[in-house]
């Protein structure tokens, strides 16, 4: 059951068909990221406007749990401030117990607090692949510590 | 070879509610109950440094101690006193990279390397490189995961100086081209050095015919604890070789300002050694001398043709590594479709089945084949078929999660 939790549709089709996938010529911001132990990575181009994310393009390479949470990503920042983006990472940290505190999602309306990215708490029940899902937002914040020097 | 299981007792426990198919030797061996107490048998019974006290527990610790090394020696056929106890094969590595070559390498020299090594026989070349000025050259791959011989003069000359290479790859399984690389060095007047740690726990080896200048392995590959292996050495080069560390045990007089170095092996081995470890090093080639390592080899070819079979008929299973298993070891190295191979090893988890997945310090190798990763299922004297038959229910299940119909 367990399996069937962690490897949600919406999951797998997020790792086969990654959104915002590729480079962004001319990108403001670019951060790339590795996990050493198991070879994953990603890498992120932002465009900022006047402190809004206006374009995002990302590459990767690694299983399915790091490529859709990178896909997730990508699309839920576009659009959106850096603030609102920093609000969302925390949310997305505490939804998958990287930072401590209450789960902000809420089971009575799937879907509402983080859109697709709820899907990836099923990977809680296996602590070893957190890291995986880490990595695209791991990389996305060195992007941003780089926009918010730059403003 | 079934009989064997009954002697580890971490084969009884269950993983997710599933039996256990242990699958992950090549990353470290499970331990038979004989090594187990020898260890703890040595803790209970006469815990005491070596080479130094005049009592009783003291004198027994150095003749258990010196009894394993002679064991060690003896189970690759070799005399006691050119068997060097280390860390592990990387330590085993950087010892004859630093008390080696960073003394004789001169900007010019090459040290020639195969793409299938471990990082741990590629590193440290790269730092003694960087030091000495010398230059690193690769030998590359056949289409079956060979070392590639052809055209070796293109690249062999007598700038070569040393040649290090895989006794057997981590990765594919491919059995290493020592023989022939040893006789390349010999030609050519190099010094040649075997990263044997996945060859010495599984091939027959004898270090008296095989013709290389030192080997190196690892105790936990092959039964023994973690925290020891060793370094065999031709007599010559290791009166040679520059001791790496210094400190204790590792002399013979020490004055103010300069100090001489105890006999080989003892010069290389600085400091209080793991003993404990030593000894249950030497429980481990007792075992496997009683199940004698040309049965040892039959059973895995015959575990491998069995895994090879059984993996031949999973749809979309690309073996990444050799057909023949002549020529190849029980490590097997696979792509499944799409499905990553973290995704992989986490579902086989589920299944009980314990197997390896990533680049398996091998990223050269990785790049030159072009997987980014691979899961690997490695094998040992206790691995039976019920074992691949759960990776195989576990692989359909993978598929099926994938929606790979
Ligand atoms: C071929 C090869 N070389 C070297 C090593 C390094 O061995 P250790 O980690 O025991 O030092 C390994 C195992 O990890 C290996 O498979």
């Amino acid at each position: 059951m367990a399996l069937e939790e962690l490897y949600r549709e919406v999951i797998l089709d997020h790792y086969r068909n990654p959104r915002h996938k590729g480079r962004l010529p001319g990108a403001h911001f670019h951060a790339e990221g590795q996990n050493p132990s198991c070879g994953d990575e990603f890498s992120l181009d932002l465009a900022v406007e006047d402190g809004v994310i206006v374009q995002v393009a990302t590459q990767g390479q690694g299983c399915s749990i790091s490529q859709a949470s990178g896909s997730m990503m990508a699309d839920i920042i576009k659009g959106k401030t850096v603030d609102q983006v920093e609000e969302i990472t925390t949310k997305f940290k505490l939804m998958m117990d990287i930072e401590e505190g209450e789960n902000p999602v809420d089971p009575a309306r799937p879907g509402a607090v983080l859109g697709d990215l709820e899907a990836l708490q099923g990977v809680r029940k296996f602590p070893v692949r957190i890291k995986c899902a880490d990595l695209p937002w791991a990389t996305l914040a060195d992007a941003l510590e780089e926009a918010k020097a730059a403003q | 070879m079934n009989h064997v299981r009954a002697d580890f007792p971490i084969l009884d426990r269950k993983v997710n509610g599933k039996r256990l198919a242990y699958l992950d030797s090549a990353a470290t061996t499970q331990k038979p109950i004989q090594v187990i107490e020898a260890v703890d048998d040595y803790y209970r019974r006469y815990n005491s440094n070596v080479h130094r006290g005049a009592h009783t527990l003291a004198d027994e610790a150095t003749v258990a101690y010196e009894g394993a090394r002679a064991k060690v020696a003896r189970f690759i056929g070799a005399a006691a006193d050119e068997l060097v106890f280390t860390r592990g094969t990387t330590s085993s590595l950087n010892m004859v990279a630093y008390g080696w070559g960073l003394n004789r390498l001169s900007p010019g020299d090459r040290i020639l390397l195969t793409v299938m090594e471990h990082h741990a026989n590629i590193v440290p070349w790269q730092l003694i490189a960087r030091h000495t000025g010398a230059e690193l050259v690769y030998l590359e791959l056949t289409d079956d995961y060979r070392v590639d011989l052809t055209n070796l003069d293109r690249v062999v000359d007598e700038r070569i100086k040393i040649i290090s290479m895989s006794g057997m790859s981590n990765v594919t399984g491919a059995i290493g081209s020592v023989a022939e690389l040893v006789e390349v060095a010999r030609q050519i007047g190099a010094v040649s050095i075997v990263d044997a740690a996945q060859s010495v726990p599984h091939l027959p080896t004898d270090v008296s015919t095989l013709g290389a200048d030192l080997v190196a392995f690892s105790a936990h590959k092959m039964l023994g604890p973690t925290g020891i292996g060793a370094l065999w050495g031709r007599r010559e080069i290791l009166e040679e070789m520059e001791p790496a560390e210094g400190g204790g045990e590792m002399i013979s007089d020490v004055g103010l300002y300069e100090s001489k170095w105890a006999p080989v092996p003892h010069k290389f081995e600085a400091g209080t050694p793991p003993i404990a470890q030593a000894i249950g090093f030497g429980a481990a080639v007792d075992y496997l001398d009683k199940v004698g390592m040309s049965e040892l080899r039959k059973h895995e070819i015959e575990i491998t043709q069995y895994a090879l079979d059984r993996l031949a008929e999973v749809p979309d299973l690309k073996i990444v590594g050799p057909q023949d298993v002549a020529v190849r070891g029980g490590t097997v190295s696979f792509e499944l479709g799409d499905v990553h191979p973290h995704d992989v090893a986490t579902i086989l988890d589920q299944e009980g089945v314990a197997v390896r997945a990533g680049h398996h310090c091998a990223k050269p190798l990785m790049r030159y084949l072009r997987v980014p990763a691979t899961a690997r299922a490695s094998f040992y004297l206790y691995t039976v078929e019920e074992d691949i038959d759960q990776m195989v229910t576990g692989l359909y299940r993978a598929r099926e999660l994938f929606g790979l119909a």
